[in-house]
């Protein structure tokens, strides 16, 4: 099947078998190994993509479902060399350790700040447990999170994407 | 220069590698898309112990883009002895030999890998493979067997250990407990699943990209297994997306998709499933029985303890889970022992602290029973028995900051303000309860090599093939070559994660630092003795008769200490007429010495529970630990922490389930399996205690892998006692045990 897919600003036109997941999609025939695949069951997270600013989990999405649809992967969140300040925050926070689950988490995060819905730590913590992380970071991770939350809160609103 | 400057060591220093891995540039084993690649699926047995008797393939093989399946009976030659199977820690035994024979060990075992131009087509096929068995009885109920476990000495480790008369000490004590505590089997599940991606060279060698903790250990196997040269393999794995101790020996995805890019002339990558990752080794289920005396002032007078563990038929799998008690309490008459029951399972493997992890769960919930029992304060119970050597092997310590762990880890978390009643303490509805523990791990270190490369314009490169699944070893070595080689950190550029390199342990065991960082300090050394030493050839040399430890190396020169002189990097190599200057270098443990190592710490808990829902949250952890020097305190504070939320699993969520029908791991995903989420962690307090050791090694560390989980599920399993009055003795703490009468 010919589905078109534009994945970080870029227009893919691609002919897939219906069955491929957008995961595999994005890692095997995009080649943007950034998504991981933690489960490939909706269990992780580690899968999270942003499909017309949504957190989604990529492995439980066939990729013919999104023809059209505008999608951000962690490869697609800084912008010139200059890191998203999400990124930036997990390095300064130490938010990671062997790496794997941090593009989900990221784009997790992205998800979770563009909806507007976290307010205190309990409810990060609440609404970022369907990333998991065996590393343990989830301290930093809260801490990286509440740190963007709240410049955010202080700034003016920034345009444009996530 | 002898003394090693400070400017990096000490100080928090983000990841070197941060920026590769929140921006996805990091590639991990299963992400190598190399050209003309092929795609394997594994095919497990679906029954416990037996033979095959066919592998029917014919359906599989006709899926349009099918490429070939591989069986016992169906695949390149192979070695055939066991031996060649083994690894650098393999337990004694006789190792599984993947697609090598008809027999079947293990439910989960590899029968057949099915390759095609497409992972879909793969896995699409595999489903079509039909096997039939004959089917033998299999024995895996850890439960109504562990009654024929034995001791088992190989190696002369048995790990049992006696000392006075610990039954008649028993008998006479005035304050006695007799407890049995349970740990079920557990899987590490790092994030990332185990994959291999082979790339084809040539009949006569292979690279591969491989999730292992240990490139050389795979590389040795690969080269063993398949009856090739040691330098005709190299395995790279740059980044490991988490181990745990599960990539420690080599995975059956390595062998297989060397396998099938040897037959078919062309790479191949295979990636197991997160149901085929509960197929590999696990934390053994064991059974902990404890009998401990003390007299009325607390005094211990006698101290048992029997482990009985799970391995398989073919290896002993067994580590030190009994003696710890030795090495932190006074006790004359004292009885160890350490017995395993063979079941028809795959062979158990480490998994982080393991033998300490759950020998101090057990050990420490014992001793806060004891407290109770004598109705003492359970750290005064620790201070009164606090012992200064080792026990076991009658030494002293190296250094051992215990006494002020527990110290400034109860005055963090308000000790003190604890009413010891249990069911004294609520907040609102919930029962609040605080519990400590003591840590303890061994410090190890291993031999290990390293090469640092300085160029005239003062860039570093600094290798071995070490392995970085997560603590920050890229950072660490950057730290230390940057320090000894005085440049700027940005300057460095570390490599690991290639079996060509310098030789290296695999990463395990929290020794990589004091292993992999004393062999870089030796480089580092002997790339400044070589500088020196040119720089003392120029005519007129301004450090002419300077002695290393004279001398300095600064970003622009070597400089000598007190007089206000120096030569540049470029005119001293210019003096050797090079422009580089590359040393390699080991550095080993010090086998004679007449001290214990050892890190310590001292966990404290708190937990919320409303006796309604039996829900427990770990509301507060404090971790102080006593590791030596802490050379990245940013990094080694997420060790401490990571490891805490792995402690926090293993006392309220981890659990791999047994159908003995089938001889299998029930629980065989994320959702069945769970390890703590987001929203099940909350403040976590890391103190490093100062604690200064010169005899240690080098460079005075100790390594934080380990220590942050050990101690972990005992504090938190004593504080669900403290705000319950409920002994839960078998690990996970659920719900269902909160509410049983
Ligand atoms: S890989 Fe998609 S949720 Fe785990
Ligand atoms: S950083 Fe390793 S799983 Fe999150």
């Amino acid at each position: 099947m010919m589905v078109t897919l534009h994945v970080n600003g870029v227009a893919n036109k691609l002919t897939l078998a219906p069955w491929t997941t957008l995961l595999d999609t994005l890692r095997i025939h995009l080649g943007l190994t950034g998504t991981k695949k933690g489960c490939d069951h909706g269990q992780c997270g580690a899968c999270t993509v942003l499909v017309d600013g949504r957190r989604i989990n990529s492995c439980l999405t066939l990729a013919v479902m999104k023809d059209g649809a505008q999608i951000t992967t962690i490869e697609g969140l800084a912008k010139d060399g200059a890191l998203h300040p999400i990124q930036r925050a997990f390095i300064d926070h130490d938010a990671f350790q062997c790496g794997y689950c941090t593009p989900g988490q990221i784009c997790s995060a992205v998800g979770l700040i563009a909806e507007g819905r976290a307010h205190t730590a309990d409810e990060v913590r609440e609404l970022m447990s369907g990333n998991i992380c065996r590393c343990g970071a989830y301290p930093n991770i809260l801490a990286a999170i509440e740190q963007v939350i709240s410049q955010k809160s202080a700034a003016p609103p920034r345009d444009g994407g996530p | 220069m002898a003394n090693m400057s400070t400017s990096y060591l000490g100080k928090p220093t983000s990841r070197v590698d941060g920026r590769a891995k929140v921006t996805g540039a990091a590639k991990y084993a299963a992400e190598h898309n190399v050209s003309g690649l092929a795609y394997g699926f594994v095919v497990t047995s679906a029954i416990a112990k037996g033979r095959i008797l066919r592998i029917h393939t014919t359906d599989a093989l006709s899926v349009p883009g099918m490429l070939d399946v591989f069986t016992h009976d169906h695949r390149p030659k192979l070695a055939a002895s066991a031996e060649k199977y083994g690894d650098e820690v393999a337990p004694p035994g006789s190792p599984f030999r993947p697609l090598y024979d008809d027999r079947i060990r293990f439910s989960g075992q590899p029968v057949a890998l099915v390759v095609a131009e497409e992972l879909e087509t793969a896995r699409f096929a595999a489903s079509l493979i039909r096997v039939d068995y004959e089917q033998q009885q299999h024995v895996t109920d850890f439960e109504a067997h562990h009654g024929r476990a034995r001791v088992v000495s190989e190696n002369g480790e048995s790990q049992s250990h006696k000392r006075g008369n610990a039954a008649k000490a028993f008998s006479q004590a005035p304050v006695r407990i007799e407890v049995e505590y349970r740990i079920p089997v557990e899987h590490h599940n790092p994030m990332e699943m185990f994959g291999a991606t082979a790339v084809w060279e040539d009949d006569d060698r292979i690279t591969v990209y491989n999730k292992t903790q240990g490139p050389q250990n795979c590389r040795n196997y690969v080269a063993n297994v398949f009856g090739m040269a040691q330098d005709a393999v190299r395995i790279l794995s740059p980044y490991v997306g988490g181990g745990f101790g599960s990539g420690l020996r080599p995975q059956y995805e390595l062998p297989l998709a060397v396998l099938a890019a040897r037959a078919l002339r062309r790479s191949v990558q295979v990636a197991l499933t997160r149901q085929q990752m509960f197929t590999i080794g696990y934390r053994a289920a064991n059974i902990q029985s404890l009998a401990l005396a003390a007299e009325r002032d607390g005094k211990l007078a006698s101290f048992r303890h029997q482990w009985v563990g799970m391995t398989s038929q073919f290896e002993n799998f067994q580590r030190n889970y009994v003696t710890w008690s030795s090495l932190l309490y006074k006790c004359d008459n004292v009885e160890l022992v350490q017995k395993l029951v063979k079941l028809d399972q795959n062979t158990p493997c480490d998994m982080r602290a393991p033998g300490g992890a759950e020998g101090l769960f057990a050990i420490e919930c014992a001793t806060d029973e004891l407290a109770y029992a004598a109705g003492l304060d359970p750290l005064t119970l620790r201070l009164s028995n606090y012992s200064d050597k080792d026990q076991i092997e009658d030494k002293p310590y190296s250094s051992k900051e215990l006494r002020e762990c527990y110290r400034q880890g109860a005055e963090k978390f308000g000790w003190s303000k604890r009413n010891p009643q249990p069911r004294s303490m609520k907040d609102g509805n919930e029962l609040v309860g605080w519990g400590m523990a003591t840590g303890i791990w061994e410090a190890m270190q291993m031999k290990a090599s390293a090469k640092a490369v300085l160029t005239a314009n003062g860039s570093v490169e600094i290798s071995s093939a070490t392995a970085d699944i997560g603590p920050g070893t890229y950072t660490m070595m950057t730290q230390l070559a940057a320090d000894m080689l005085g440049v700027p950190i940005e300057h460095v550029t570390a490599k690991l994660g290639d079996s060509a390199l310098p030789d290296a342990p695999v990463e395990g065991g929290s020794f990589t630092t004091s292993s992999v960082g004393c062999a870089i300090q030796a480089a580092c050394r002997e790339v400044q003795k070589e500088l020196l030493r040119l720089a003392q050839r120029i005519p007129r040399s301004p450090l002419a008769g300077a002695k290393l430890e004279d001398v300095t190396l600064a970003e622009d020169g070597i400089r000598h200490k007190s007089k206000n002189v120096e030569v540049s990097l470029a005119d001293a190599m210019r003096a050797g007429n090079i422009d580089r200057i590359e040393k390699e270098a080991s550095a080993e443990p010090n086998e004679k010495s007449k001290y214990s190592h050892y890190t310590h710490s001292a966990v404290f808990a708190e937990i919320k529970v409303d006796e309604q829902i039996g829900v427990v949250r770990v509301t507060r952890i404090v971790n102080a630990v006593a590791a030596g020097r802490i050379l990245n305190p940013k990094l080694a504070a997420s060790q401490i922490l990571g490891a805490v939320v792995g402690g926090i699993g293993m006392a309220l969520h981890e659990e791999t389930l047994t159908d003995n029908r089938f001889g299998r791991f029930m629980t065989h995903n994320l959702a069945d399996y769970h390890v703590p989420v987001n929203a099940d962690v909350h403040a976590i307090d890391v103190i490093f205690v100062n604690e200064k050791d010169d005899e240690i090694n080098p460079l005075g560390v100790k390594g934080v892998g380990e220590i942050g989980i050990v101690g972990t599920a005992a504090a938190i399993a004593n504080a669900v006692y403290h705000a319950t009055g409920k002994r839960v003795r078998d690990l996970p703490i659920t719900i269902d045990k909160l509410l049983r009468p």
